[in-house]
C-alpha cells in the first residue's frame, strides 16, 4: 500500500538525533510489549509478513506520532482481535469473558532459547530456475498494490541490475493477505543514486542503492 | 478528569522526571493486556520476562563485534563471511530470530555501505540486539537512501567524494551486517581487544570502527 511507512526518499521529517548510550528499552512496559508480540506470534495465526501490514494500516497521522512500540502494541491488539484470540470487550475491561476458556501458552519459559536461536526461516525449497542471473539489467514494474508490498515507492519503474540471487523466498505481498507463501526468486538489485534521484542528487556516479526485491517486481530492460 | 488523577499530578510536578513518573496510560494499558493475556492462558508471564532479559542482557552488539574481529584477524574466516554470512556468523555461535538469512558487506577504501529498513525497522537482531530509537525513526528511514553523505555527515562522518557509498535498504528477509575497515596501527591489539573497537554503528554503517579501544589512552 502507498502508506505513510513507505518512506524512503522523503523529506521534511527531522533531524537524526541519535541518544547516547541508549537503553534497550526506555520503560518496561516497551519490553513487556515486544515480548507479548512474539509470544502471541508462537500462536502461529499470522505470520510476520501480516504482522507488518496490520502497522501500516495504522492511520498515517497516528502512524507518525506513535512511538514505535505504541506501533507494535496496536498492531498486537488489532491482530488478536481479528483473529478471535481476544474480544474488543476483554480489552476493554482488561478480564476474560467469564465464559470464556483457558488457553495453555504457545510460548513457555523454557522454549524462548528456542525460538531466538533457531528463528523461523524464510527461504524455501524450490526446483524454479530464477528468471535473472548477476548482472542482468531490470526495469521494476510500476504496480501500487493496496495491501502489503515490499516494493518500496521510491524504487517503481527504475533501472537496475542484478547483483546477486538469494535464492527462493515467501513473498510477502500474498502471504500478508493469507494467499499463500507463492514463494518466488528474490534478488538484490543494484540502483544507482542518479537512477533513483536524478542527475542533481549529491552522490557520486557511483553511489548506489541495493534493494531486496522479489522476482514478480521484475521485468527485464533491452 | 479528577484533581486526584495520578498521572496528570505527576505531570503537573515533576515534569520531565519522567523515571520517577507514575505509570502512563500507555504503561497502565500495556499493563492490563498482560494481565488479561495471562487470564486467558494466552502468554506465559514467565516466558515474557526470558524475552525481556535476552534482548537486553543477552542479544547485543558484542556479538557482532567477535564476528567483525574475527573477520580482521582470519583472513579464511573473512572470505567464509563474505560469501556465506549465516553459516559464517553461526560459527561464532550466533543466529536465529531475524538473523535467519545475513549478507556481510566489506568497507574498502573504495566502498562505504549503509544498511537501512525504509518500510519498517529490520535489523540483525542475533548480532546487534535490538535496534536504536533513531534507526527505527521517521529521519532515518525517510533519508538514508535519498541523501546517504548528509545522513552520514549528521553522524559526524564526512567521506571523501571518491569513496562509493552502498546503501542496503532491508526490504525483505535478508539481514545485513557491514564490516568496518579494521584501523590503521592496530596490529599489536588481540582480537578481544579488536572487538573492542567495533561499535553497533560501525556495523550499521552510520561510523567507522574505533582506533582506540573504550578507555585506553590515546
Amino acid at each position: 500500500m502507498n502508506g505513510v511507512h513507505d518512506m524512503g526518499g522523503m523529506h521534511g521529517m527531522g533531524p537524526i538525533a541519535p541518544e547516547r548510550d541508549e537503553p534497550v528499552f526506555h520503560e518496561p512496559w516497551e519490553g513487556r510489549v515486544y515480548a507479548m508480540v512474539r509470544a502471541m506470534g508462537a500462536w502461529r495465526k499470522w505470520n510476520i509478513d501480516a504482522s507488518r501490514h496490520q502497522r501500516e494500516l495504522i492511520p498515517p497521522a497516528q502512524y507518525l506520532r506513535m512511538s514505535y512500540y505504541e506501533k507494535w502494541l496496536t498492531g498486537l491488539v488489532e491482530l488478536m482481535v481479528k483473529h478471535g484470540l481476544v474480544t474488543r470487550a476483554e480489552i476493554e475491561s482488561g478480564h476474560a469473558t467469564p465464559a470464556a476458556p483457558k488457553a495453555q501458552p504457545a510460548l513457555a519459559a523454557d522454549t524462548v532459547a528456542t525460538l531466538t536461536a533457531k528463528g523461523s526461516p524464510a527461504d524455501r525449497k524450490t526446483q524454479a530456475a530464477p528468471r535473472f542471473q548477476p548482472g542482468n539489467a531490470i526495469i521494476t514494474r510500476n504496480i501500487h498494490p493496496a495491501g502489503h508490498t515490499r516494493l518500496p515507492r521510491y524504487a517503481r519503474a527504475k533501472r537496475g541490475t542484478i547483483d546477486r540471487v538469494h535464492g527462493v523466498f515467501v513473498f510477502p505481498d500474498t502471504n500478508a493477505a493469507f494467499q499463500g507463501e507463492s514463494p518466488q526468486h528474490l534478488y538484490s538489485v543494484r540502483f544507482t543514486a542518479r537512477e533513483l534521484w536524478g542527475n542533481q542528487a549529491p552522490a557520486s556516479a557511483e553511489d548506489a542503492v541495493y534493494i531486496d526485491l522479489w522476482e514478480s517486481y521484475l521485468d527485464p530492460a533491452a | 478528569m479528577s484533581a486526584h488523577d495520578p498521572d496528570r499530578n505527576h505531570d503537573h510536578d515533576h515534569h520531565g522526571e519522567s523515571h520517577q513518573a507514575a505509570p502512563s496510560e500507555l504503561a497502565l494499558r500495556v499493563a492490563a493486556l498482560e494481565s488479561l493475556l495471562v487470564e486467558k492462558g494466552l502468554v506465559d508471564q514467565a516466558a515474557l520476562d526470558v524475552l525481556v532479559d535476552t534482548y537486553e542482557h543477552r542479544i547485543g552488539p558484542r556479538n557482532g563485534a567477535k564476528v567483525v574481529a574475527r573477520a580482521w584477524v582470519d583472513p579464511a574466516y573473512k572470505a567464509r563471511l563474505l560469501s556465506d554470512a549465516t553459516a559464517a556468523i553461526a560459527e561464532l555461535g550466533f543466529g536465529g530470530l531475524q538473523g535467519e538469512h545475513m549478507v556481510a558487506v566489506e568497507n574498502t577504501p573504495k566502498v562505504h555501505n549503509l544498511v537501512v529498513c525504509t518500510l519498517c525497522s529490520c535489523y540483525p537482531l542475533p548480532i546487534l540486539g535490538l535496534p536504536p530509537v533513531w534507526y527505527k525513526s521517521s529521519p532515518y528511514r525517510s533519508r538514508a537512501v535519498l541523501d546517504p553523505r548528509g545522513v552520514l555527515e549528521e553522524f559526524g562522518l564526512r567521506l571523501p567524494a571518491e569513496t562509493a557509498i552502498r546503501v542496503w535498504d532491508s526490504t525483505a528477509e535478508i539481514r545485513y551486517l557491514v564490516v568496518p575497515e579494521r584501523p590503521a596501527g592496530t596490529d599489536r591489539l588481540n582480537e578481544e581487544q579488536l572487538a573492542s573497537l567495533v561499535t553497533r554503528d560501525a556495523m550499521i554503517g552510520v561510523a567507522l570502527a574505533l582506533t582506540n579501544p573504550p578507555g585506553a589512552a590515546p
